[in-house]
């Protein structure tokens, strides 16, 4: 008797997973799939910044080359003086030292010229904060907020959206997934639109770093601050915490699914619908718990 | 310059005045000779650098690989960072240049006998002893104070880091101030009031105001620091909340408070080796220094202007548009005086008569890696660049070659001019040489790359990191073991100064040594100038 009880469960069981599965093949398509098309990732022997993926990183990318330029001359004429005196008036060349110790022309000049050096690097600095300070007229604002060791993500406009995201363990890396960078829910965001990040802590500071799209703040408990970027296309874009944290300071990345509008709209129909848990965990958080509420919803 | 000296008590060999056979205890634990300080100075400097060297070695052979597994709890990982730090500022940097020497020399070069306060000296050196224990059991105890050597809160309050580790880091830092800040007291006494008749201020050498700046900068940050870490400790272990927001606090007032302490921290670490350099390309060009006054004035505009640029190591943390702006424009006015140093030196260099030798060799390697660290600190002092640049290994590169080349470089070049002052024995040329070199390729080979794995993203203080940063890091580590061979063949070169069986004569570099150290013997007697020389 408990033997037949039990195949014939075993047997529904199996056929609930196979409709479950044959289910999930019919559902909707994902959608996020147009970030799969490209992956703004770091890459080996890499010398320069990430490809700009925001007018805000191509505004630094452009300062950057400015600056550094100007800086290289710096330095360059500095190693062609020092050679130069190392050729000319080493001891075995020039045997007479001179004992001269002032002239008044060249000590004007050593000062007047990197005087107007420095307003031609702070002109276009000083705009750049301005632009970078300019968090006005949104499109929408996501609130992030850093707890020790993961990312949680509050969509303002979209109510009871609010997800956890954290990095996929080494031991559970998927094929197209980047070890120390790839998470189980990406934070998923229109291309094209201004998107305003309010950034806060529950627990230590963290750093909100989004390399490709020029986006820093720290995460500070009890204070919120405000960045923002416009992403150019759809993708994906990896970030990372730059403010130590606590033992897992280096395992909580974040990854960015950047998704056409309409997309963006679809999915976060599918991940309110899909949404079972938004709880998020009392303070203090300190050990990383299973947390899947989007599981499907953002892959 | 010029001087004349009634005081020819250098014929007498070192140990032939009977007033100073001290036992071993009485000589070195209870020391009140200004020479015998800096000695001891220069040995807990030593220490020091063994220590904090290791474990820079131990980090970048962690991070050679990625998915290394030396080191894989991350609590151990924030230690030894915590602690390299620490240890490499205070029990380093500080008391190699300021603490060593400068006790050393600033009293031989104002023709003075010793410090205003010898005993004061004596003091302030075993604070910072026992500040370097209490520093070690921040790293050993328990899991070790995690919190980077910034100890910015929330992170090292009671909640997130318990246990008595980061409350002996803290204590430490105390130990470690109230040391600097009566040397600081003591130096500025000495240099005001014993300086001897004729040396008017405007005549005093450069690594005299070098520490007389740095003397100021201490007094004026380290009391800052002291009223913070007080009231981290308070927050840690009596229930204040002057950094809690839950109680009404703002982790960002200690931001603030710690870097107006730790900017001016970063010049007391620079300036003396400012003051080294000055002498030493004086010495082996053969020629006064060029710009004597800018070259003193320059450092004064650097010490004071560095007070007032701290929010410049938060512009990604809480301060508004316009303090970014203003903090922007106050760093970047720094490059001028340093633009003056720079050019001096190399003015000073030219039409000299150049001898190459090691001191030489650290003077020129410092002036070019100072300047290419200055270069990226330009780039850094952008607000609008710090965006993207703070807090990675771009930065960690920029301090790097201010301090691990340029403050390193500075010692090295100081410990090769004097050793030979201090001990009578000259070092072996060769291998000094090698040093230089092999360090000089070491440090380069570390710190370079990690320009590229800033510009890449790589943040700072990961003990793990993505693939993709893999090769930069693997160059970084080989350079790092070139670096630490180099530090075996300075041993060996100390090895052969402290088993010379040479007698320098007083002044050893010749013509180009103009100081009043040079006019004693090598090494100087116990107590110098019985006679108070006069400069002309």
């Amino acid at each position: 008797m408990m033997r037949r009880l039990g195949s014939v469960l075993g047997v529904t069981s199996i056929l609930m997973l196979m409709g479950h599965a044959a289910l999930a093949q019919t559902a909707a398509p994902d959608p996020t799939a147009a970030a799969n098309a490209y992956a703004n990732a770091p890459h080996n022997w890499q010398l320069w910044f990430p490809v700009a993926g925001s007018p805000m990183q191509a505004k630094i990318d452009w300062l950057m080359q400015y600056v550094l330029w100007i800086m290289t001359a710096v330095v360059a004429f500095v190693g062609v003086l020092m050679v130069y005196v190392i050729l000319r008036f080493r001891a075995s060349v020039n045997k007479v030292p001179s004992q001269r110790t002032h002239n008044t022309l060249v000590e004007v000049v050593w000062i007047v010229v990197p005087v107007l050096v420095l307003a031609v690097i702070i002109v276009p600095s000083i705009n750049l904060i301005y632009y970078q300070a300019d968090d006005s007229n949104p499109y929408m604002t996501v609130t992030v907020t850093g707890h020790q060791w993961y990312w949680e993500y509050n969509y303002n406009a979209v109510p009871g959206l609010d997800y956890t995201s954290y990095m996929i363990p080494d031991d559970k890396i998927q094929p197209g997934q980047i070890r120390r960078l790839s998470v189980d829910h990406p934070l998923v965001l229109p291309v094209g639109e201004k998107i305003r990040f309010v950034i806060t802590s529950g627990d230590v500071l963290h750093g909100f770093y989004l390399p490709s799209l020029g986006v820093q703040k720290y995460a500070i408990p009890g204070t919120t601050m405000t960045s923002w970027t416009i992403i150019d296309k759809p993708g994906t874009y990896y970030g990372q915490c730059n403010q130590i944290c606590g033992l897992n300071h280096d395992g909580m990345p974040i990854e960015i699914k950047a998704v056409p509008l309409a997309d963006y709209l679809a999915w976060t129909k599918y991940a309110t619908a899909n949404y079972t848990d938004n709880t998020v965990p009392a303070l203090p958080f300190s050990s990383p718990m299973p947390r899947n509420q989007l599981a499907d919803a953002t892959r | 310059m010029s001087t004349t000296t009634h005081d020819h008590d250098h014929g007498h060999a070192h140990g032939a005045h009977g007033e100073h056979r001290q036992s071993f205890v009485s000589r070195w634990l209870m020391s009140t000779n200004h020479k015998d300080i800096g000695t001891l100075y220069i040995t807990m400097a030593f220490i020091g650098a063994c220590v904090g060297g290791t474990l820079s070695m131990i980090m970048r052979q962690q991070l050679m690989y990625p998915h290394n597994t030396l080191i894989t709890n991350g609590n151990e990982w924030n230690a030894i960072i915590t602690a390299h730090g620490l240890l490499m500022i205070f029990w380093f940097v500080m008391p190699a240049l300021i603490g060593g020497l400068g006790n050393w020399f600033v009293p031989i070069m104002i023709g003075a006998p010793d410090m205003a306060f010898p005993r004061l000296n004596n003091m302030s050196f075993w604070f910072l002893a026992c500040g370097f224990v209490f520093v070690m059991l921040g790293l050993f105890l328990g899991s070790g104070t995690g919190a980077g050597w910034t100890l910015y809160p929330p992170l090292d309050n009671a909640q997130y880091s318990p246990g008595m580790a980061t409350d002996f880091s803290l204590f430490s830092l105390h130990l470690a101030g109230i040391s600097s800040l009566l040397g600081a007291i003591n130096f500025i006494a000495t240099i005001l009031n014993m300086r001897a008749p004729g040396m008017g201020m405007h005549k005093m050498p450069l690594f005299c105001w070098a520490i007389l700046v740095t003397a100021f900068l201490l007094v004026l940050a380290i009391p800052v620091l002291a009223g913070a870490v007080t009231m981290l400790i308070m927050d840690r272990n009596f229930g204040t909340s002057f950094f809690e927001p839950s109680g009404g606090g703002d982790p960002v007032l200690f931001q603030h408070l710690f870097w107006f302490f730790g900017h001016p921290e970063v010049y007391i670490m620079i300036l003396p080796a400012f003051g080294i350099i000055s002498h030493v390309v004086s010495t082996f060009s053969k020629k006064p220094v060029f710009g004597y006054l800018g070259m003193a004035y320059a450092m004064v505009i650097i010490g004071f202007v560095g007070f007032v640029v701290w929010a410049h190591h938060m512009f990604v943390s809480a301060i508004s548009t316009d303090s970014k702006i203003y903090f922007q424009v106050a760093t970047l006015v720094i490059a001028v005086p340093t633009g003056i140093k720079v050019f001096s030196w190399i003015a000073t260099m030219w039409g000299g008569s150049i001898e190459f030798k090691t001191p030489m060799l650290w003077a020129m390697g410092f002036i070019f890696l100072f300047v290419v660290g200055g270069a990226t600190g330009v780039v850094l002092a952008n607000a609008a660049l710090d965006q993207i640049l703070h807090n990675d290994y771009f930065l960690i590169a920029h301090f790097h070659y201010v301090l691990s080349m340029g403050a390193a470089f500075g010692i090295f070049a100081g410990i090769y001019y004097w050793i030979g002052k201090m001990t009578g024995h000259q070092y072996p040329e060769f291998w000094g040489k090698v040093h230089f070199w092999t360090f000089f390729i070491g440090v380069n080979l570390t710190f370079f790359p990690q320009h590229f794995l800033g510009l890449a993203g790589m943040p700072r203080r990961y003990p793990d990191y993505a693939d993709a940063f893999a090769g930069w890091n693997y160059v970084s580590s080989i350079g790092s073991m070139i670096s630490g061979a180099s530090t075996l063949v300075f041993f060996y070169v100390l090895y052969r100064v402290f088993t010379g069986k040479d007698q320098l004569a007083d002044n050893y570099w010749g013509e180009g040594a103009t100081t009043l150290e040079w006019q004693l013997s090598s090494p100087p007697p116990f107590h110098q100038f019985l006679t108070q020389p006069v400069v002309t």
